[in-house]
Parts: C-alpha cells; sequence; structure tokens
C-alpha cells in the first residue's frame, strides 16, 4: 500500500496511532509502542509485494552490518581507503538498483523508500568518521532510525544525531498536546496541498492540455508553468504527511518546503526546495569537498574550486533521481545556474550593478520563478517525449 | 588579543566586511555574508590557526549563526 496514498492508509493509521495519542496526552512514555506501530505499518505498506519486502530486510541488514562493523574498526583506526571502501559499500545497494533495471526485466534489489534510506546509511558512516558517533549504537534504536515509517518512502532525509536526541527527550503531557496540534494541522495542509490543490491542477488542467491550448508551443508552455505547481503541492502535501505523522509519535522531523516560489535567486530557491536533500548534499558532498580540496591545496582558486562543487554536487542529484536523460540534464542545468549565478554575485559585490530595493526584489523573485519552472519541464522529461 | 577577538578578525577576513567587528551580533547567514563555501574556509583556518578540530555537521547554522555565538562555541571546544 502506498503510504499517504489512500483512505485506507489513512484510517489504519489513525486505529494504529489511537494508544500514541492517548499515552502522549496523559504525558506518559510512548516510543516503544511507536517501534510497535513500525512494524505493523512496514507490513502494511510492503505487504503487496513480497519482492520489496525481501529486499527492504536485506538492504537493512546490509547498512546495519557495515555501520557496526566501521564503528568498530572507527575505535581502533582511522584509514582513508577503508572510509572510501565503508562509503561505497553503503551506496552500492542503490546504484545496483538504478543500473539493474537496463540489465534484466526483474529489479530484486529496488525497493519503494530505497533512495531515501541510503542517505541514512551513508550519513552515519560519515559521522562516524567525522568522530561524531563514538558509542555503541543500540540496535532497536538504530532499525527505528533507518525504519521510521512515516518518512520512509520519500523523505524527510533525518539525522541520526537529532533523531536520537528526540528519543531521548521526555515529553510532557502540555509538551505533547501541542505536538499533537501541530501534527494535525500538517496533515490537513497535506489533504488541501496534494488532494485538493494538486489534484485540480492535474485533473483540471494538465490533463485537459490538449483542449485548452491551441498550438504545440502553448500547450509545452502551458505545461511547463502547471506542472511545476503540481510537483509543488503534491510533494509539498506528501512531506507535510510525512511530518505530521511524525509530530504525532513525538519526533519532529525536518521542514522539506520554504515557500520555494518566492525565492530570490537560484542559491535561495536550494535553501527552499526539497531542503532536507539539498542541505545532505550541501553537508555531506559539497562542504567536504571543498574542504578536502582546500586542505590538500590542489586547486588554489576559490571561484574554480566553488563551481567545481557545484557541478559535482547538481550533476550527483540528478543521476540520484534516475538515470534517465531529462534527470542527468536536469542536474546539468542546476550546475550551469548555480556557476552563473556564483559568478554573478562575485561581480556584483564588486561593481555594485544590482541595487538591493524592493522592486529588484520582486524582479528577481519572477526572473527565479520562470528559470526554476524551465528546470521542472527539463524534469518532467516532455523536452524529450512527443506531446503531453 | 583574546581569544573571541581573534575569532572575529578572522571572521572579518573570511566575510571580507568589517561589519562582524563593529556588530559581532549580525546573522552571518542572514546577511549573507557567510555560505557554504565561506564556512569551509572558516573550519580549515579554525583548525590551522586553533588546532580546533570541528566536524563539518557539528556546525549547526542555527547555533553558529553570529561572530559572537561561534566565538562561544570555539571557546566550548578548546
Amino acid at each position: 500500500m502506498t503510504p499517504y496514498g489512500s483512505f485506507t492508509f489513512f484510517f489504519i493509521l489513525a486505529v494504529l496511532l489511537a494508544p500514541t495519542i492517548i499515552l502522549g496526552l496523559q504525558g506518559k512514555r510512548f516510543q516503544s509502542y511507536n517501534l510497535f506501530v513500525t512494524v505493523i505499518a512496514l507490513a502494511v505498506i510492503f505487504s503487496s509485494s513480497l519482492n520489496q519486502a525481501i529486499a527492504l530486510c536485506l538492504f537493512t541488514i546490509w547498512q546495519v552490518v557495515l555501520i557496526k562493523s566501521y564503528l568498530a574498526y572507527r575505535k581502533k583506526a582511522n584509514r582513508d581507503s577503508i572510509f572510501y571502501l565503508a562509503v561505497i559499500l553503503s551506496i552500492l545497494p542503490l546504484i545496483l538498483s538504478k543500473v539493474m533495471p537496463y540489465f534484466s526485466t526483474m529489479n530484486l534489489i529496488g525497493f519503494l523508500g530505497i533512495s531515501y534510506l541510503t542517505f541514512k546509511g551513508t550519513q552515519l558512516i560519515m559521522e562516524t568518521r567525522d568522530g561524531l558517533i563514538k558509542s555503541n549504537l543500540p540496535l532497536p534504536r538504530l532499525l527505528y532510525f533507518i525504519l521510521f515509517f512515516p518518512t520512509i518512502s520519500s523523505g524527510p532525509i533525518d539525522r541520526y544525531r537529532r533523531f536520537e536526541k528526540e528519543l531521548a527527550l521526555d515529553i510532557s503531557a502540555e509538551q505533547y498536546k501541542l505536538l499533537l496540534y501541530e501534527g494535525l494541522n500538517k496533515i490537513f495542509l497535506g489533504f488541501l496541498y496534494k488532494y485538493i490543490i494538486g489534484y485540480s491542477i492535474n485533473h483540471f488542467f494538465i490533463s485537459q492540455l490538449r483542449f485548452i491550448s491551441h498550438s504545440e508551443f502553448q500547450n509545452h508552455l502551458y505545461y511547463m508553468y502547471s506542472y511545476s505547481l503540481y510537483l509543488f503541492f503534491d510533494f509539498a502535501g506528501y512531506s507535510a504527511f510525512a511530518i505530521g505523522v511524525s509530530y504525532i509519535m513525538g519526533v519532529k522531523s525536518p521542514e522539506n518546503f520554504n515557500k520555494p516560489f518566492l525565492s530570490r535567486n537560484i542559491k535561495d530557491f536550494w535553501n527552499r526546495w526539497h531542503m532536507s536533500l539539498s542541505f545532505w548534499f550541501r553537508d555531506y558532498v559539497y562542504m567536504r569537498f571543498i574542504f578536502w580540496m582546500t586542505k590538500k591545496k590542489w586547486i588554489k582558486n576559490r571561484n574554480l574550486l566553488s563551481n567545481l562543487g557545484y557541478i559535482l554536487l547538481f550533476l550527483l542529484m540528478g543521476v540520484w533521481h534516475g538515470l534517465a536523460l531529462q534527470y542527468i540534464i536536469y542536474g546539468a542545468y542546476h550546475a550551469l545556474l548555480m556557476v552563473a549565478y556564483n559568478s554573478f554575485e562575485r561581480f556584483n559585490k564588486k561593481h555594485k550593478w544590482w541595487p538591493q530595493n524592493k522592486v529588484t526584489h520582486i524582479v528577481a523573485i519572477i526572473i527565479t520563478f520562470h528559470v526554476i519552472c524551465f528546470g521542472f519541464y527539463i524534469f518532467s522529461g516532455q523536452l524529450f517525449h512527443k506531446g503531453v | 588579543m583574546d581569544f573571541k577577538n581573534e575569532v572575529i578578525s578572522l571572521l572579518a577576513e573570511i566575510c571580507q566586511d568589517d561589519v562582524v567587528k563593529e556588530n559581532p551580533d549580525i546573522d552571518l547567514f542572514d546577511a549573507g555574508l557567510l555560505d557554504s563555501f565561506g564556512t569551509v574556509e572558516l573550519l580549515v583556518q579554525v583548525e590551522e590557526r586553533f588546532g580546533i578540530l570541528v566536524p563539518i555537521t557539528e556546525f549547526d547554522r542555527d547555533v553558529w549563526n553570529t561572530p559572537n555565538n561561534i566565538a562561544i562555541q570555539l571557546a566550548d571546544m578548546k
């Protein structure tokens, strides 16, 4: 069953979470009960495909063994080669699941959420390397973090140390009341976004485009903007469900969107769109790459180094979405935008060519909006297919 | 020069702006003075000059947001 995909799913959630809510409102601890809820919810989500259920189990065992072994190793030694090997092994299942479909019709490795769960495994390896995770990771907590069901299919991508801190907190009845209220609010915002606005854009506009538009060009133009809006409301709606359910379970999962269509520039956009993903790439790819290069002093030119970092980040992000041409070009498009904006920002700092005031702020938002929509148009794949 | 002033003058170098000296409570990220790239330069310099190793994911922008706060965090890690 697809998470948040039907009323049945929400109904099952309501029944499963009723004891959590009752315990929470009495100020009692509910995390042990939540472990039970997670097991049942996972069984419900993966019940439709035995293949996927097995793949999920194998993936989880793989990650847990890898993380535990690396942690045990890291207490004794800290060789670069072992660290690189651990990172490669942690993303190996994801790579195989993306490449396999090109070689065989059966995909035995992939399952719903593999792209997102991989981020959790890899960050644990990296933070262990940094010495931020020293104590033994208790197995139930590690499993709960990896398999936390509200965010399993498409994020938001949480961080282990943050997640663990929240589990340790005692939540009073008063605090829980607030969490419950915020959680329910988010869930209803999700209904508005995904099932009212997103659904309407798709049902009344996108699927009617061939009657609405008068030419091929118009067709594609309308599609570009309506698809961008649809993508936002659909994904932000899903995220609101995932975050809302997390709150009810006493975990404040990170936010994923912050009014992305009001971004002033492309850099600002990536601080507002799919934030848990872009922050992951920022912290674990871009900044590490820059850090490494600066320390080794291989590239001294700051501008060039920063641009190489952006190219690496966005090409990786593109490939992560899938190996299809549209995702790779989407990544390259954003890499190019970041490089161009970076040069512009530098130029403007020196020459003060673009003043800061209310008018330029609004103009900047409008320009950025169109540039972003063109990116989603590439992402949609319409550019490479005929017709809508 | 005490530790706090050393940190603030390092920040002034990295941000290329003396406003961090005049207003050590300014939010460096909101003001556009520091970004991911600047943060990495800061962490590299902190390691070289003060011998303090700050892992990248330890640098939480909500806590390490102003020159004063960064100085406090670094003093704690000394």
